[in-house]
């Protein structure tokens, strides 16, 4: 069922549907960019609907309502310990087609990795709906299109996206069909829009050989790489997270554990007692991170790790591409290969 | 026949006076430092046209045409019109030139309209204050920079503008990852200090610089809606006492500078030393002369301070004292 809006009638939809959920969605975020007097869209729980940005990629990634960047688990006195509150509420969240197949990447680490579930990721899956915001067209640094996560064909209880004639709905959830007749100002046929082709494409090699970890491709990074991680922390398919144990400093016998994220490219990831480091230079980083994205992860969980939103290189303030390095790993591959081939010929 | 020449006048029109017999040279305000590819296509035309062909770039950002022929200034200021006009410079009279000289060209650092680390857009307020401040003949040094690095070195002038940004932290958002302590002890002044793994911030230590918003991987750190400056008066070169300008505000505002300013310009012709060479006293000299206090009381005459400014009780200053020894130690 398809609906056309007004913004107004979007935002009351979205204000009737506040009472049973939580939104989270893109919003734009004034002033708080990096530099001066620049915005950046990021992701938050919103009050006011007209604050949702579905114009505009989001800098960072809807993942944070999964796995905060830093979030309190259970707070601890002496004996007792009691897990931290958690509303008892939906959440509705706003995502495109990449970030749909996003989510199944972080189930994959968070679920289904090992025998255990993750019980604080379980806890708000379980709570998440989603709408999906189409994509009429790709933005610079997207390459879904050659990653396959340009499009989705359900998951979501409606779409929205703006087209010529207003805000354009695809309504799955029937339930909510009396909630948008009402509001909208046409009725037609509305297929979410999706990428169809982007300016940037990949071409990820099928088997990267164990041998690519010493070819002189990643030693470009180590002296172009800050090692700020930014890249990692807008992924919305990078799940690493690291513990803290806080003891409050007026008291000492109380406190909290917290899970933060943490990322591959920051100095003291891969510390280990007796002052070992696995991954010293930022070349052996950025190998280590690419070959998950798009070898490591697949060969366990059978799909690319990596589902081309283009965040990372939008935000990397030396301009260094990840969709280009797969691109220079993959010509790599076939000059291994074609080395190879030499050889026994 | 003799050249009549009123020297007086001349400068005052922003023309110099060349160690050439008979030639001069063009003065060009360009606030801020900033002009249209369009006007500067003008000036060299006017630089082919009426002199050497050269063009001198000033330390105020300013350019002077060399090797004018002092018979032509009256077509030079008909030539300057479309520059004046296209950078919006206040006159007195149109085709005439520049109505003063005394008040020399607002500098400016390239600030936030290029550099990553700029607190403001140094342009736009250089422009405002060029705006209320000139046509003036007393001779008044402004300079603006972005944040504390100081590129446009206004410890030099009479008013130094240095932006700030009050850094906004959200602990929800911080991952502990410590950049922000590690470029703020690298690029500035190590204000910022772990607790419990997440981040204090020496309040009176912190320069505003933005560094950690800059560096913030997360956008934990993230600057304040509200642009604030550090205000440092009275530096100077000069044969006398030449000195860095000292601190005098933080975390001040934008209208309360320009009136500050403005204020400034009432205290100098109120003390300006009656026998000083051409009008012209650097205002440090007036301001060690009648008092700091005196000072104080003019310039902040009716000034509605926001609610984080503060002031200094006292301003001292070092420097160079050539009038009371020249020995080299």
């Amino acid at each position: 069922m398809g609906f056309i809006l007004s913004r107004e009638g979007f935002n009351e939809i979205i204000t009737q549907l506040s009472s049973k959920y939580r939104i989270y969605a893109p919003v734009l975020k004034k002033g708080e960019g990096r530099f001066t007097d620049t915005d950046v869209v990021m992701y938050d729980f919103v009050s006011d609907p007209g604050e949702i940005e579905i114009d505009r990629k989001s800098d960072y990634s809807f993942k944070n309502v999964l796995v905060p960047f830093s979030q309190t688990l259970f707070y601890f006195a002496e004996e007792a310990v009691k897990e931290a509150d958690f509303p008892d509420k939906d959440i509705l969240v706003f995502l495109r087609a990449c970030d749909m197949h996003a989510l199944r990447r972080q189930d994959a680490i968070y679920l289904e990795n090992g025998a255990e579930e993750d019980w604080f990721y379980r806890r708000v899956r379980d709570r998440l709906h989603f709408v999906l915001i189409g994509c009429p067209a790709s933005f610079e640094d997207c390459f879904c299109v050659s990653m396959g996560t340009n499009r989705v064909a359900d998951g979501y209880m409606f779409s929205v996206e703006t087209a010529q004639d207003g805000i354009a709905c695809d309504l799955h959830d029937e339930e909510l069909a009396p909630l948008f007749t009402y509001q909208a100002e046409a009725v037609r046929t509305v297929v979410p829009s999706y990428a169809k082709e982007n300016d940037t494409k990949v071409d990820v090699p099928d088997q990267v050989p164990l041998s690519i970890y010493k070819d002189p491709l990643w030693d470009e990074y180590n002296s172009r790489c800050i090692g700020c991680g930014r890249c990692t922390l807008v992924c919305p398919t990078c799940t690493c997270y690291t513990m803290e144990d806080i003891y409050y400093t007026d008291n000492g016998r109380a406190g909290e554990r917290r899970r933060v994220q943490a990322s591959c490219m920051i100095d003291g990831y891969s510390n280990v007692a007796g002052g070992g480091q696995y991954r010293k230079t930022k070349g052996e980083r950025m190998r280590f991170k690419v070959l998950h994205k798009i070898s490591d992860f697949k060969a366990k969980f059978g799909c690319n790790m990596c589902v081309g939103c283009g965040r990372c290189d939008m935000v990397c303030p030396e301009y260094i591409s990840f969709s280009n390095c797969i691109n220079k790993t993959a010509a790599a591959v076939r000059a291994q290969a074609e080395g190879k081939e030499g050889e026994q010929a | 026949m003799g050249r009549d020449i009123n020297v007086k006048k001349l400068k005052k029109n922003a023309f110099r006076i060349s160690k050439v017999r008979g030639e001069t040279a063009s003065r060009i305000r360009i606030t801020g430092g900033k002009i249209s590819a369009k006007s500067m296509v003008k000036i060299a035309e006017i630089a082919e046209k009426y002199g050497d062909g050269t063009i001198f770039i000033t330390n105020r950002q300013g350019v002077e045409l060399l090797g004018i022929d002092m018979g032509k200034m009256d077509e030079v200021n008909q030539a300057l019109q479309p520059i004046i006009d296209d950078m919006n410079t206040n006159q007195e009279e149109r085709g005439a030139g520049y109505p003063a000289s005394g008040t020399r060209n607002v500098v400016a650092c390239p600030g936030s309209a290029l550099c990553p680390y700029a607190c403001y857009d140094t342009t736009d307020f250089a422009r405002k204050m060029e705006d209320m401040i000139f046509p003036n003949n007393l001779h008044v040094k402004i300079a603006f920079t972005g944040c504390s690095n100081d590129c446009a070195k206004v410890r030099m002038d009479d008013f130094g503008i240095i932006g700030m940004t009050e850094p906004q932290y959200d602990m929800s958002r911080c991952i502990g990852c410590e950049q922000c302590v590690k470029y703020c002890q690298k690029k500035s002044v190590g204000a910022l200090r772990v607790v419990n793994h997440k981040i204090v911030r020496d309040e009176n230590l912190c320069i505003g610089c933005g560094v950690c918003a800059v560096y913030c991987p997360t956008r934990a750190w993230t600057r304040s809606k509200e642009h604030y400056f550090r205000v440092v008066l009275l530096g100077r070169t000069g044969k006398k006492n030449p000195r860095l300008a000292e601190d005098f505000l933080r975390w001040a505002d934008e209208e309360s500078i320009l009136k500050i300013v403005k204020n400034t310009y009432a205290f100098v012709e109120e003390y300006i030393d009656p026998q000083a060479i051409e009008g012209k006293e650097h205002i440090g000299y007036i301001v060690d002369r009648v008092g700091f206090e005196e000072f104080m009381k003019w310039a902040l005459k009716d000034v509605q301070l926001n609610e984080k400014a503060q002031v200094a009780s006292r301003v001292y200053w070092g420097g160079k004292h050539y009038d009371r020894s020249n020995e080299l130690i």
